[in-house]
């Protein structure tokens, strides 16, 4: 791994409801390294998106960041005032999202919402940021751009639109993009070909991807590392192949049991019996405890601690199935 | 499973076919046009507007100019000749001015005041209806609590009261019209933005790193106007016919000034004496107006509702 672009240090957001608090990022730590493509897995409800959205200081009220610190190449961003996160959003850090139908504003053309995005962070003439504008809806493969460029968002299919918002996401070539479920959205051919646009543009950039998802399939074709996350915490992490083929927590086993194409015709789909934890009453043990099949008393009094195992991995669990991984 | 998503990625998206440019503003029209009531009522609007705003150049007479007036022309009914051989098509009132003239001129300043008041109102209501809506939280309630209280009185009982405060005159009652009708376009507004900042496209700005201004402007405003839009024509309506009535109850414009509201109370002492052209020409200038305006708004509405989109 190079040097981080991102580092996230015991990140705490927690949304103050009238129910109680809800700590739905308890205590996250990553690093990104430049280039790097990272998966964050997790169900619905786990924090991944809110993850997402404290790095660039938008974690919607009640929802607020109580602890922890956020560094992109270097600076601080947690405590940051509105005024100086903004020209961090857009042009260091970018953000792109699942639904492409409802990101683009419906009545603001191509160009205008592309210029002002420009004109916003940097003091250029709006001749020169169409030009800029032009040149990024090329890279990201849309073809006559003069065309689309003077077109409304309804003009556009599902993936031309998800193309539109990545060519956005690309305008400064930031350090970092992070995708929440861009593809999720699209159907699968379409959804190849982003990956493998996104894959080709960070690549040529080097921008680094911080991919959330809840799709495993996705994550295997696309990053080098993946983290999974369960109850606001990261609860295994490391290199996307290891994890895949040997994971060490019950619950990244559980998902990736839950694969369609990991079962066998005719029998019931395999699943991860129970629901996620309401987030305001987690107890004192593993949040997982009780869905697991390998859970004791230990892990319902005492909640694990992220442990290594082996340079690059590590596993929020008082069994690891480090047996399986052994074994396989 | 890696597999599966590395193959096949073909580079750029040309399947992907040219739809047609029909611009919003384009189907907006067309859709606009099916109803030809609604049409018929755009192009009144369009020629009463016309004829109330080139009212010096068509109106034969100048009613304000008291020597084109004369008192023993007062009270000819429609289609009497004048003493200088000028003929009333819509007969005179009891100053002796022709009446087809002051309903030009009348128009022009109820037009004036109903669009300017409305227009004035709508600007205001629609800053506080949008920042209460994006501020939310304490400033949101404080302000529609305020928006509810003078929701809770009618309209013409509030402009009442100003104007027995204030007093008479075009730029009082302009006054008293904002200040009567701005709550409904903050409620209107508030509505419409809190849904619109709810969504995707508003949180991808704010992501983007845009100003908080460039997205409540920019992005959430436009997204708001269609009810805005709608609003804001059936209220004109309502603040033509809100003049029309102080002016009739004597609380609105001076004498000098006369509106169709005016013309209709001076009119109305000589209903019962048979003169009904004096109040019922201008009644009828008023009638259409408020009609015409009301038939483009509701056809508006239909168009632009999108949970009644063909």
């Amino acid at each position: 791994m190079s040097a981080a672009v991102l580092e996230v240090r015991d990140l705490q957001t927690h949304f103050f409801t009238k129910a109680g608090i809800a700590r739905a990022v308890d205590g996250v730590s990553f690093t990104i390294g430049k280039g790097e493509l990272v998966g964050l897995v997790g169900e619905s409800g786990s924090g991944k998106t809110v993850t997402g959205f404290s790095i660039l200081g938008l974690a919607d009220p009640p929802g607020r960041i109580v602890g922890g610190s956020i560094t992109i190449g270097g600076a601080e961003l947690v405590g940051r005032s509105e005024e100086k996160l903004r020209p961090i959003r857009g042009r260091k850090i970018a953000m792109i999202f699942q639904d492409p139908m409802m990101t683009l504003n419906p009545v603001l053309r191509i160009d205008a919402q592309m210029i002002e995005t420009i004109k916003a962070h940097e003091d250029v003439s709006a001749d020169a940021a169409r030009e800029r504008a032009r040149a990024a809806l090329g890279k990201v493969g849309i073809a006559s751009p003069d065309e689309r460029l003077a077109a409304y968002p309804h003009q556009f299919s599902g993936g031309m639109r998800q193309r539109v918002a990545i060519a956005i996401a690309m305008l400064f070539e930031p350090e970092l993009i992070i995708a929440d479920e861009p593809t999720t959205a699209l159907d699968v051919t379409i959804q190849a070909q982003i990956l493998h646009e996104m894959q080709k543009l960070c690549a040529d950039s080097g921008t680094a991807l911080l991919w959330i998802t809840h799709d495993l399939a996705v994550i295997a074709g696309l990053a080098d590392r993946i983290l999974v996350m369960y109850a606001g915490r990261i609860v295994e992490e490391g290199p996307v192949d290891d994890v895949l083929d040997h994971p060490l927590h019950p619950y990244t086993k559980g998902l990736i049991g839950s694969v369609p194409s990991q079962n066998v015709r005719g029998r019931p789909l395999a699943q991860i019996p129970g629901m996620t934890p309401s987030l305001l009453h987690l107890g004192t043990g593993c949040a997982f405890a009780a869905r697991c099949p390998r859970a004791d008393a230990l892990c319902r009094s005492e909640a694990p601690a992220l442990t290594s195992h082996g340079p690059d991995r590590a596993s929020r669990c008082h069994h690891p199935h480090l047996d399986v991984a052994a074994a396989s | 499973m890696k597999a599966t998503l590395d193959e096949a990625a073909p580079d750029t998206a040309t399947v992907e076919s040219t739809l047609p440019s029909d611009g919003p503003f384009r189907r907006f029209w067309s859709d606009f046009f099916e109803s030809r009531i609604a049409t018929l009522g755009l192009v009144a609007i369009i020629l009463i507007v016309i004829a109330a705003f080139s009212a010096p150049l068509i109106a034969p007479q100048d009613p304000y100019d008291l020597a084109q007036v004369s008192v023993l022309d007062a009270r000819l009914p429609p289609g009497e000749v004048s003493m200088d051989g000028y003929t009333f098509w819509l007969g005179t009132d009891g100053a002796g001015r022709d009446l087809w003239s002051a309903i030009l001129y009348g128009l022009r300043i109820s037009l004036s005041v109903g669009v300017m008041s409305g227009f004035i109102a709508l600007l205001v209501g629609m800053v506080v209806g949008l920042t209460a809506a994006y501020a939310g939280g304490r400033t949101d309630a404080l302000i529609m609590r305020v928006v509810d209280l003078q929701l809770s009185f009618p309209a013409v009982l509030v402009a009442l009261m100003l104007l027995a405060i204030l007093g008479k005159g075009i730029d009082k009652i302009i006054i008293a019209l904002i200040v009567a009708q701005w709550a409904y376009y903050a409620r209107t507004v508030r509505g419409s933005a809190l849904v619109e900042r709810s969504k995707d496209y508003v949180e991808a700005a704010a992501c983007l790193g845009l100003s908080h201004s460039r997205i409540v402007f920019r992005h959430i405003l436009p997204n708001c106007l269609p009810p805005l839009i709608v609003v804001g024509t059936v209220q004109t309506a309502h603040a033509i016919a809100l003049e029309a009535t102080l002016s009739f109850l004597g609380v609105g414009l001076p004498q000098t000034e006369p509106s169709l509201g005016l013309l209709i109370a001076n009119g109305f002492d000589y209903m019962l004496s048979g003169r009904y052209w004096i109040a019922v020409f201008p009644g009828v200038a008023l009638l259409v107006t408020i009609v015409s305006i009301n038939l483009v708004g509701d056809q508006l509405r239909d168009v632009l509702n999108p949970r009644l989109q063909r």
